[in-house]
């Protein structure tokens, strides 16, 4: 990997910077099955363990399953554990996912996003991280390079905190994002070290003077019990996530949000929308408000958990609100994105009129006119007052 | 709309065009600009048809979408322009400029682009020459990156230069290092253009 220095600015892919990103870390332990597009975040990874950049015990695994079964056992053991991986490994790892978040591992992840078969196809869209969705993971969308970059060390520090102690999935777009070079502002190392601290987990399998039992059995009597304190440490991760946002922005000076809001205060329509696509559609939003038309953007940075209340007051107030989905549940009722921003709408006194569309399956290109198409649509809906079709795909 | 420089590069796998977007980016990046470069990839085998592109500009890069309306379009293997699934003339403007590695001239290249009577311009190198004679194999991104810096005005050959030798010094050789700078700068001196 060649770094250029310019303006404190480099080049880097979403990839390597990703990779960057855990040589700064250096977890304790990585398990890893490469997977495109996610495949040179562990090629870089390894040469930084192969050089002695980082201390970390590398294990190659032979699948997907396998290395997220290691994550876990490494983290119960009370280790920093990180991996990644994409689509078909993602859910290889499925099973091991409800584990390593029922027995709050907090595990980090990057998930670079992928398409699932069948056809197969190595492309982007959002099919991977989103069948995850209900996995107990916290999930992280990123819209640049460097967000994907800085988000890795947010993640560290949400995972980790004692009143969290849940896995993290950092997202962002294959080949889009993972295998563009971008320019990004790297963090020092010094100050990398001091924002994610030193990990001292309170229970780990290899205490023995402190012994503890991990993913016992359980039966009626304890489940729900588990469960119930699952759901509440991932809803306490909401307000550390913003912690952890606002820390970063206070020390590297990029704030984060559990959500970027692009010129929606005084904003008629709207397009929600994650990961790269959410920059295309700004630079359709600045257009459009050259010529004087009330226009924004939502992008939604943490998925899990869904900030709901944040979300609804975020768009209340807006006439007509389009959600694009880079996935279809299947379910003939729109994808996730679309189901949930409308379910947190409900309350609102006015709601606003929202209708979903999915768009750039398996990698097909968004483009700024989609951007503009969907504007056009949300301001027929608002002359009309109605909505000709709930949902559909756009880019076919 | 933003104001940007889109580049497509044309080649075929294993003739360097992905490293060529990543070099002219960094080139660009270290000049101060704003900079995305990305491939597009299909069927990974040797020889099969590649793109790939670069954005450039004073501001922050929002945009990620593909590249669809290239000024620049530069094509290190000239088999690829009669095949129309690759499109190498494909949304290109009024006033596109081609850098084609080809001994032909710039006028022969025009007719076989079908650009006769445009506005376009067209440039020729012999790039795989030029890369035979510097670096000791074909190479033909390594000069065309040269030729680029004559044909346009938004990197200079000093910049690719220095970004080449600043940056590739831990991975080659001086030899190496030497041999591509020569054929940077040859690409610069024999490029051919109308």
């Amino acid at each position: 990997m060649a770094i250029t220095m310019t303006k404190g600015q480099v080049g880097l892919t979403g990839n390597s910077a990703v990779a960057y990103a855990m040589k700064q870390i250096n977890p304790d332990v990585c398990a890893a099955y490469p997977i495109t597009p996610s495949t040179a975040i562990i090629e870089d990874f390894s040469g930084y363990v192969a050089d002695g950049a980082v201390e970390t015990e590398l294990i190659t695994v032979e699948s997907e399953h396998s290395a997220m079964s290691a994550c876990i056992g490494a983290s119960a053991a009370g280790a920093r554990v990180m991996t990644a991986t994409s689509s078909q490994g993602l859910a290889l790892m499925w099973e091991m996912l409800y584990i390593a978040s029922g027995m709050r591992l907090p595990i980090v992840l990057a998930n670079v996003n992928r398409a699932l078969s069948a056809p197969i196809n190595i492309h982007c869209d959002h099919s991977d991280s989103m069948g995850a969705r209900d996995a107990g993971w916290i999930q992280i969308y990123s819209e640049t390079v460097q967000e994907a970059y800085d988000n890795m060390f947010q993640a560290v520090r949400i995972a980790e905190n004692s009143n969290v102690l849940l896995p993290v999935m950092v997202c962002f777009d294959g080949f889009i994002t993972s295998h563009a070079i971008e320019n990004i502002s790297l963090v020092d190392d010094a100050e990398v070290k001091d924002f994610v601290g030193e990990y001292n987990p309170a229970t780990m399998l290899l205490n023995t003077d402190n012994p503890v039992t991990y993913g016992a059995m359980t039966l009626p009597d304890t489940y729900i019990e588990f469960k119930h304190q699952q759901s509440q440490a991932m809803s306490r991760s909401k307000d550390i996530a913003l912690e952890a946002g606002k820390e970063f922005g206070k020390r590297f000076g990029r704030e984060y949000g559990l959500f970027d809001s692009y010129r929606l205060e005084d904003a008629e329509v709207a397009i929600v929308i994650m990961n790269s696509a959410a920059g295309t559609t700004k630079v359709a939003v600045d257009e459009l408000r050259k010529q004087g038309k009330k226009v924004g953007v939502l992008r939604p940075r943490l998925f899990r958990p869904f900030p709901f209340r944040e979300i609804a007051n975020a768009l209340k107030g807006i006439k007509a609100i389009a959600i694009l989905d880079r996935v279809d549940s299947m379910n003939d009722f729109g994808g996730p994105l679309f189901n949930e921003v409308r379910s947190a709408l409900y309350d609102l006194e006015t709601r606003p009129k929202v209708f979903g569309r999915i768009y750039g399956l398996g990698g097909r290109d968004y483009k700024v006119k989609d951007a503009l198409g969907v504007f056009d649509e949300l301001y027929k809906v608002v002359e009309t007052g109605k909505i000709d079709t709930l949902t559909k795909y756009i880019t076919l | 709309m933003e104001t940007y420089i889109e580049v497509r590069w044309h080649g075929r796998a294993q003739q360097g065009v992905v490293t060529a977007a990543k070099v002219l980016g960094e080139a660009c990046l270290r000049s101060g600009k704003h900079v995305q470069a990305f491939p597009e990839f299909g069927p990974e085998r040797m020889g099969a048809p590649v793109r790939a592109y670069n954005r450039i500009s004073d501001e922050q890069i929002r945009l990620h979408c593909q590249v669809t309306e290239p000024k620049y379009v530069l094509i290190a293997d000239p088999t690829l322009i009669p095949i129309p699934t690759v499109g190498v003339t494909d949304g290109t403007p009024e006033d596109a400029i081609f850098i084609v590695n080809t001994p032909k001239t710039p006028a022969q290249m025009r007719k076989e682009l079908g650009l006769e009577g445009k506005g376009a311009k067209v440039f020729t190198l012999d790039a795989a020459q030029i890369s035979l004679e510097t670096i000791g194999r074909v190479m033909p991104n390594t000069p065309m990156l040269g030729a680029l810096a004559k044909a346009t005005n938004f990197i200079t050959l000093d910049a690719l230069v220095d970004n080449f030798k600043e940056n590739y010094a831990k991975k080659f050789s001086p030899k190496v290092i030497e041999g591509n700078v020569a054929a940077m700068n040859r690409g610069f001196e024999e490029v051919k253009g109308e």
